[in-house]
């Protein structure tokens, strides 16, 4: 299946902003996170389609997932 | 002995009094409210002889206590008829903390319409004089003014031509510690101070001593454990240093909260070119600095220095909310031209949120097309900046644009423009903006942090449950906070780290000598709650004014396709406490 990452923040040091990619169905958040190198202990926010998630969450086809690292302002 | 200054305008008189032992435990925001409270007429005009303009630094201003550097000032506010408190960094309140003053509270009205002031403050005294050569003059032009005449070390407070022009836009001005300006921002109190005719403040720290700790080793062990906390946070640590909170931009985008083209959309086609991320990137390239603080003692430094693309200086404290404002509800898709609205404001004394908001409002009412950045910069300068009349009703804020008109999707809360946050998406910071005692408020009780950036907690941003408990702590806790002089960033590793503001507490009590504990401070931040409410009631600003316009009962909102529907009497328990 194929899914929309997003990464924001210092997330896309030597990665990327945006990108369409191919996943086997049951992939979880994690196992993205797993895949792109990201320590999921350093994940601040989950959004599918800009929806709150968690890390179990599995990911469906089209889903556009979007992972910040833990940020703050005001 | 701490000391309570009064300055007569209506007979230029001073006085110097011991401060009265009942303020004791009292500083910022809790004391400038007090004193509003106590010595304000609710239903006076609030530019009028009635008014009071109070200056307090925080309870730890001037001790060696990290981001400590923020300072209060209150007034019954000219844009919404409310009480006001609204803090700064900058370098006075720092200074007043070591000249052991408490409070500088102005009273009273010159006769003279044709006369303007100076006030300045030193360990000799204080001096009031009547000022000449500012007069008419920006703020950047002030600052150099006031350097030539009395050194570039001098803490100033000062207003723009906005405040001289008594606009409720305006704010009033500080310097910070590299000679840019920080403002007192929201609801207009740099028109207050015009009323005063007082056009700016030099507070000289010459001969003052370091501020006497009570125990000072607990002081110093307090103080390592609240840094370790504020530098152990990933928000206060990583985030804001590197991205400011600018950072904002692209997660409202995400979740559907960032209002846009005068509050029709969550969600902003341009805005990776309005990001954090972009700015971030954009400061490096050029050489300015991403990595900055608006005071002395500040170890978050959210600020950044942003220069044009000759590497010249642009601004700085180049926030979320204004880049939101421009970018986002005013449609601007250009970083550089949002950053020169921002220096021009400054220059001015213009809000840097209810300017944008309004002009959201004035491109709908079709004064100016939306993204037409050039035409914002020539009214700033040309129209606000002269005073022409269009100047005067831009100058007046949302809320009049909107009735001068007849636009009916008007971003206000007790008139005073509603922040980055879109209520319909960011629920609990729609509770804010409806209930907080000083017009709508994103930093008056920050729920964004709970409803969307997961930090104390985690509260569904588009469920109605649990909003009004959420933003009723956070309301609480944020006016203790802005008691002390600390900068409200500390919230983020007070939410999530326990040992963080217990070790704010000790530093109070190695400070002054006291007892106090955390509950104490929360029933501080009640009781400030408290009389700012009894106030407003006695203004006349009741629980019908506790609610946000009717379009965003009406209108939808993309991508979530959600209204505002809490109801009015659940939103009323906000005050059962
Ligand atoms: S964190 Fe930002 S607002 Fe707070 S004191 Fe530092 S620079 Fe100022």
């Amino acid at each position: 299946m194929w899914i929309t990452v997003k990464l924001f923040a210092n997330f896309r040091e030597n990665r990327f902003k945006e990108a369409r990619r191919q996943y086997p169905p049951g992939t979880t958040v994690g196992d993205v996170a797993t895949d792109l190198e990201i320590d999921p202990g350093l994940i601040g926010m989950i959004f599918i389609h800009g929806r709150a998630a968690e890390l179990d969450r599995v990911l469906g086809e089209d889903d556009v997932l979007a992972l910040f690292p833990l940020l703050g302002g005001g | 002995m701490p000391k309570v200054i009064r300055i007569n305008m209506t007979d230029l008189s001073v006085r110097i009094d011991e401060a009265p032992a009942a303020w004791a435990g009292l500083g910022g925001r809790a004391l400038t409210s007090t004193v509003v409270a106590a010595e304000v007429p609710p239903t006076c005009h609030p530019l009028g002889p009635n008014n009071k303009l109070v200056f307090a630094p925080g309870l730890l201003s001037g001790t060696a206590a990290a981001n400590a550097g923020r300072m209060s000032a209150g007034a019954k506010s000219p844009l919404t008829g409310t009480i006001k408190e609204s803090n700064a960094g900058g370098t006075c309140g720092r200074m007043l903390g070591r000249l052991d003053i408490k409070a500088i509270i102005i009273e009273g009205q010159p006769a003279a319409t044709d006369t303007w002031y100076n006030i300045r403050i030193s360990n000799e005294g204080v001096v009031v004089e009547p000022e000449t050569e500012t007069v008419g003059l920006n703020n950047f032009a002030v600052l150099e003014s006031v350097a030539k005449r009395y050194g570039e070390d001098k803490g100033v407070i000062t207003i723009g031509s906005a405040g001289e022009n008594l606009m409720m836009i305006s704010n009033i001005s500080t310097r910070d510690p590299e000679g840019k300006l920080r403002s007192f921002g929201r609801g207009g109190l740099g028109a207050v101070m015009g009323s005063k005719r007082v056009k700016f403040i030099t507070i000289d720290q010459e001969g003052t001593r370091p501020v006497p700790l009570v125990d000072s080793a607990a002081f110093k062990a307090a103080n390592m454990i609240f840094t370790k906390a504020l530098k152990d946070h990933p928000v206060s640590g990583q985030g804001l240093p590197t991205y400011g909170t600018a950072v904002l931009v692209n997660i409202l985008h995400e979740i559907g909260g960032l209002p846009t083209r005068n509050f029709t959309s969550g969600q902003c086609e341009h805005h990776d070119m309005i990001s954090g991320e972009h700015m971030y990137d954009t400061i490096v390239a050029r050489g300015g600095e991403p990595t900055h603080g608006c005071s002395i003692g500040c170890v978050i430094q959210c600020s950044q220095v942003y220069n044009d693309k000759d590497g010249k200086y642009l601004t700085s404290g180049f926030e979320y909310e204004t880049i939101w404002a421009y970018g986002a509800d005013c449609l601007i898709n250009n970083l550089d031209l949002i950053a020169e609205c921002d220096n021009v404001m400054d220059d001015l004394g213009v809000d840097s949120i209810e300017t944008p908001v309004m002009f959201g409002v004035a491109m709908e009412a079709g004064l100016l097309k939306f993204g037409d950045g050039m035409e914002v910069l020539r009214m700033l300068r040309e129209e606000i900046g002269k005073a022409t009349p269009l100047g005067r009703i831009l100058g007046g804020g949302t809320g009049h644009v909107g009735k001068t008109y007849g636009v009916t999707r008007v971003p206000v809360v007790k008139n005073q423009a509603i922040p980055a946050y879109d209520p319909r998406s960011v629920k609990g910071i729609g509770v804010t903006y409806a209930t907080t005692t000083q017009g709508a408020d994103h930093t008056a009780g920050y729920a964004v942090a709970t409803n969307v950036l997961n930090v104390g907690g985690k509260v569904d941003p588009l469920s109605n449950e649990g909003q009004v408990e959420l933003s009723r702590n956070l309301q609480i806790a944020t006016a203790a906070i802005d008691s002390t002089g600390l900068c409200l960033f500390i919230a983020f590793p007070a939410l999530d780290i326990a040992e963080c503001l217990p070790a704010a507490v000790d530093m109070l009590n190695a400070r002054f000598g006291g007892k106090l504990t955390m509950d104490d401070v929360v029933g501080l931040g009640k009781t400030v709650l408290k009389l700012e409410h009894e106030f407003n009631l006695a203004a006349g600003i009741g629980p019908e004014q506790d609610r946000l316009p009717e379009f965003f009962e009406l209108e939808a909102i993309a991508p979530h396709n959600v209204k505002w529907d809490m109801d009015q009497k659940e939103l009323a328990t906000f005050w059962n406490f």
